[in-house]
C-alpha cells in the first residue's frame, strides 16, 4: 500500500470545485444555434459599425468551410453548433456603466469570486485589496471596468472590446486579425464571427501602464458558448502586465469556451501576460466541465521587443491551447512559462509556438506539467527558426510530475532550424512524485495533503515566480485545490 | 519514553523484526548497533510511520500514547524526530521555507501558535552558525545537491530547530569526515535533557565516542541479542558482530 494511491474513481477535489455557483440574473439570450442572422443579431446587440458586421460575416462564411482540427491529443465528443447558444448576456443597458448600474447580483458574483470591482474600496485602502483594474466579463458582455479614470490620464486605453469597436475603431480597424488571422484555425475563425466581448488594451509610445490590468470572465449561463476576443497593442517603448483569470459554474453538459488573443508588440515595448484558467473541469465521472480552445499569439513586430507568456491552467474538461510568439523583430525575445495540471479525466494538449523571424532573436520556454488521477497531459510546442533569423536561441525545459499510476503525460517537441547559426536546447524530465519524498516531508509534521502540496509547490516554483506578486499567491493556492485528493 | 514491546514487522511480505522489545526512559541515550541488514533502518522507519511497514504483532507507544495508531505526522507534531540515513532531496523548495512549514505545521497540530518570521530567522542564524552552516546554504532547495556530509549536517539542523522531544538518528555518522562528525555530535549532544531520549543508531562505535550512549544494544536477527553500557560497544569493536550471528539463525 504506496503512499502514493491512485486517485481513481474518487477525486473528492472535483465536487469541491468551489467557484461552481450559479447567478441567478435575468438574461438576454440569441435564439439558440447558428446562422447568418445570428452573426447579424449579435453585431446588433453591441451597436456594431457595418465595417465590424462585415468582418464577421466574412469570417462566418469562411469557417462553414473549415474543419475541426484533430490532431490534439484529447477526445470529446463532437459539439453540435446548433444546440448551442452564441450570445447570453445580463439585462442590462449597453455601453459603459458605472458600478451603481449594475446588477446587485453581479456584484455579489464579483465578491464571491474575489474579483475587487469597487476602485474606491480599494483607494480607500481597504486592507488587502489589490490595486489592480478590472474587465468584468459576465457571459457574453463586459460588464464593469475599473480604474480607466487613472488610466486614460496616462494615455493607457483600457476597456471592453465592444466599446473599443465604438470609441476606438481606427485602432481596433488598423490592428484586429493581424496577428490571428481569421481563417488561422477552425476555432479562431468561428470567434471571429461570433465574438462577444474580451478586453482592450492599447499602451501609448514610452508609456509604463502604472498598474496591473486584468480581466476576469465568468461564465454563467446554460449551453452558452463563450467567444472573447482580446486586443492588447504595447506601442513603441510601452509596457504593460496583464493577467486573465476564469471561472464557471458547476453543469453537467460541456460548455464551450473559444477565445482568441492578440497581442502587438511594437519597437522596444514588452507585454507580460498572465492567465490564471480554473474553467470548471467536470465532474468525478468526467462528466461536464468547460471545453477551452483558445488561441493566443503576440507579434513580436518592433525590434528589441519582448512578450512573456505565463499561465497556470487547472481547470477546464479539455484545454487545446498553445500561446505563441512570433519574433519578427530583431533582437525580439519570447518567454513562456506554463503550469498545466490536470486531475480527474481532465484532458490537457498544451504548450508554445516560438516562431524566429528576426535575427538573435531569444526564445525561452519552461513547462511545467502535473498529471493525477486518471487525466492526460500532453506538451506540445514548435521552435522554429527562418533562413534567415541567424543568431537565434531557445531554450526549453519541459517537465512532467505524475501523481499515481493512472495518469499520462506526453512531450511532442517540434524543432525547425533553417539556419546553421541557430541554437536550440531541449531538457525534459518525467517523474512520479515518491513515497520517499513524501514520507520524508510527513515525518517533518506536514500531512499527506500538505506534503504533496509542498512537493508539488516545488515543483513548479520556477514558474510560479514570473506571475505578478497579487497572483501568485492565489495561483499557489489553486495548485494546492486542483490537487486536493489526487493521493490515496 | 519510549517503549517497544514484541515488535514484529514485515516489509513486502518478509519478516525483519521478530519480536523487539526496547525501553528508553526520558533523559537516556541508547546505542542500536547491528551489521547491515540487521534490520535497524526498519526500527527507525517502523516508528517514524513508514507506510509499507506492516506491523504483525508487537506495540510502540511514546510517553504512553500509541504510536503505531498515528500517521507520521502526527508522531512528528507528538516530538519524534528522524535524522534519515539516506535524506531525500525537496526540489524547488528552499530549506528554510520547508523546516518553517515543517515547524508550523508541528505547532499547529500541537495548538501551539504559528512562529513569526523574525523568530524563526533569528534561531535559523543561530543554530546555522553552531552547526557551521553558511546561510546561503539554507536559501537552496533541501539537499538538492548537497553532499553526502551537507545532507547529514542538514538533517541534525532540522532537528535543532524542530527541537524534538525524541530523537532516531539513523547512521548519521556514514558519511561524515571527522570534522563535521564532531560538529554533528556536538550539535546532538546540544539536545540532551533530562526531557528528551535519543535512539542513536550506528553500524561503527566510532560515533559514541562523541555521543555517549547510557546503554548499547545490539539488534541482529530482528531482536535486541544483548545490551549493556557504553563498554559493549568497546567489545563490539573488537570482536565484530559475527559472535550474534547464530542467534540471528
Ligand atoms: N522494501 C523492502 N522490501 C524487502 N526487504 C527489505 C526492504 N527494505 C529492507 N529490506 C530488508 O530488510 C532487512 C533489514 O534492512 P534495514 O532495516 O535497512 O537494515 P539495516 O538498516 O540494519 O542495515 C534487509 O535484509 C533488507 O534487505
Ligand atoms: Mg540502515
Amino acid at each position: 500500500m504506496a503512499a502514493v494511491k491512485q486517485t481513481i474513481d474518487q477525486v473528492e477535489q472535483l465536487e469541491a470545485y468551489e467557484h461552481g455557483f450559479v447567478t441567478d440574473i435575468a438574461q438576454d439570450f440569441a435564439p439558440k444555434g447558428l446562422s447568418e442572422d445570428i452573426v447579424r443579431f449579435i453585431s446588433a446587440k453591441k451597436q456594431e459599425p457595418d465595417w465590424m458586421l462585415q468582418w464577421r460575416l466574412e469570417a462566418y462564411a469562411r469557417w462553414l468551410a473549415m474543419d475541426a482540427p484533430d490532431w490534439a491529443k484529447v477526445s470529446f465528443p463532437k459539439i453540435d453548433f446548433q444546440d448551442l447558444y452564441f450570445y447570453a448576456a445580463p439585462s442590462q443597458k449597453a455601453g459603459p456603466m458605472s458600478l451603481d448600474e449594475v446588477d446587485p447580483e453581479l456584484l455579489k458574483t464579483y465578491a464571491k469570486l474575489g474579483i475587487p470591482l469597487r476602485e474606491q474600496e480599494v483607494l480607500a485602502g481597504v486592507q488587502g485589496a489589490p490595486r489592480y483594474a478590472v474587465d468584468a466579463v459576465f457571459d457574453s458582455v463586459s460588464v464593469v471596468t475599473t480604474f480607466k479614470k487613472e488610466l486614460a490620464e496616462v494615455g493607457v486605453i483600457f476597456c471592453s472590446f465592444s466599446e473599443a469597436v465604438r470609441e476606438h475603431p481606427e485602432l481596433v480597424k488598423r490592428y484586429l486579425g493581424t496577428v490571428v488571422p481569421t481563417t488561422d484555425n477552425y476555432y479562431a475563425c468561428l470567434n471571429s464571427a461570433v465574438f462577444s466581448d474580451g478586453s482592450f488594451v492599447y499602451v501609448p509610445p514610452g508609456v509604463r501602464c502604472p498598474m496591473e490590468l486584468s480581466t476576469y470572465f465568468r461564465i454563467n449561463a446554460q449551453n452558452t458558448g463563450q467567444f472573447e476576443r482580446t486586443l492588447i497593442i504595447a506601442d513603441q517603448g510601452a509596457y504593460v502586465s496583464y493577467l486573465e483569470g476564469c471561472t464557471a459554474p458547476q453543469r453537467d453538459e460541456n460548455q464551450l469556451h473559444a477565445a482568441v488573443v492578440e497581442l502587438v508588440v511594437l519597437d522596444d515595448a514588452e507585454i507580460k501576460y498572465s492567465t490564471v484558467q480554473n474553467w470548471y473541469p467536470g465532474d468525478a465521472d468526467g462528466k461536464g466541465g468547460i471545453y477551452n480552445f483558445v488561441t493566443k499569439r503576440a507579434d513580436c513586430r518592433g525590434d528589441r521587443s519582448k512578450v512573456s507568456w505565463t499561465q497556470v491552467e487547472t481547470g477546464s474538461a479539455v484545454t487545446w491551447k498553445y500561446p505563441s510568439c512570433v519574433l519578427r523583430g530583431d533582437d525580439s525575445v519570447g518567454e513562456f512559462y506554463s503550469i498545466a495540471i490536470t486531475n480527474g479525466h481532465q484532458q490537457a494538449d498544451t504548450g508554445t509556438k516560438m516562431i524566429h523571424l528576426g535575427k538573435n532573436t531569444r526564445s525561452r520556454i519552461i513547462s511545467k506539467g502535473i498529471s493525477a488521477g486518471k487525466s492526460s497531459n500532453t506538451y506540445r510546442g514548435l521552435v522554429s527558426a527562418h533562413a534567415k533569423a541567424t543568431g537565434t536561441r531557445n531554450f526549453t525545459q519541459c517537465d512532467s510530475l505524475l501523481i499515481g499510476k493512472t495518469s499520462g503525460a506526453h512531450t511532442v517537441p517540434y524543432i525547425e532550424a533553417r539556419n546553421a547559426s541557430s541554437k536550440f536546447e531541449h531538457e525534459a524530465t518525467t517523474t512520479r512524485l515518491s513515497d520517499d519524498q513524501l514520507f520524508y516531508v510527513m515525518q517533518r509534521g506536514l500531512s499527506q495533503e500538505e506534503a504533496v502540496q509542498l512537493l508539488v509547490n516545488g515543483f513548479v516554483r520556477e514558474v510560479l515566480q514570473e506571475l505578478p506578486m497579487e497572483f501568485a499567491v492565489e495561483a499557489q493556492k489553486l495548485v494546492a485545490i486542483s490537487l486536493e485528493g489526487s493521493v490515496g | 519514553m519510549l517503549s517497544v514491546s514484541n515488535l514484529h514487522v514485515a516489509v513486502g511480505g518478509t519478516e525483519i523484526l521478530k519480536g523487539l522489545s526496547l525501553e528508553i526512559p526520558a533523559g537516556e541515550v541508547h546505542a542500536v548497533m547491528g551489521p547491515n541488514g540487521a534490520g535497524k533502518s526498519t526500527l527507525s522507519y517502523t516508528l517514524a510511520g513508514r507506510q509499507g511497514y506492516e506491523v504483525t504483532e508487537g506495540s510502540a507507544s511514546l510517553n504512553g500514547e500509541d504510536l503505531l495508531a498515528m500517521a507520521a505526522n502526527e508522531r512528528a507534531a507528538r516530538g519524534l524526530f528522524l535524522s534519515f540515513q539516506y535524506p531525500l532531496e525537496i526540489p524547488g523548495v528552499p530549506s528554510l521555507t520547508f523546516i518553517r512549514t515543517a515547524l508550523n505545521a508541528q505547532r499547529k497540530a500541537r495548538g501551539e501558535d504559528e512562529i513569526g518570521a523574525p523568530a524563526f530567522l533569528k534561531l535559523a542564524r543561530e543554530q546555522a552558525a553552531k552547526l557551521k552552516i553558511e546561510f546561503d546554504m539554507l536559501k537552496r532547495p533541501l539537499n538538492v545537491g548537497f553532499s553526502g556530509g551537507e545532507k547529514k549536517r542538514m538533517e541534525i539542523f532540522q532537528m535543532a530547530m524542530l527541537s524534538p522531544q525524541f530523537l532516531i538518528l539513523d547512521e548519521t555518522d556514514s558519511g561524515l569526515d571527522i570534522d563535521a562528525l564532531r560538529i554533528v555530535s556536538e550539535g546532538v549532544n546540544a539536545l540532551r535533557s533530562s526531557e528528551r531520549g535519543m535512539l542513536v543508531i550506528t553500524h561503527y562505535q566510532r560515533l559514541l565516542d562523541y555521543i555517549k550512549p547510557d546503554r548499547v544494544h545490539v539488534l541482529a536477527g530482528g531482536k535486541i541479542v544483548a545490551s549493556g553500557g557504553p563498554e559493549l560497544a568497546l567489545e563490539l569493536e573488537d570482536t565484530g558482530y559475527d559472535r550474534f550471528a547464530p542467534a540471528a539463525a
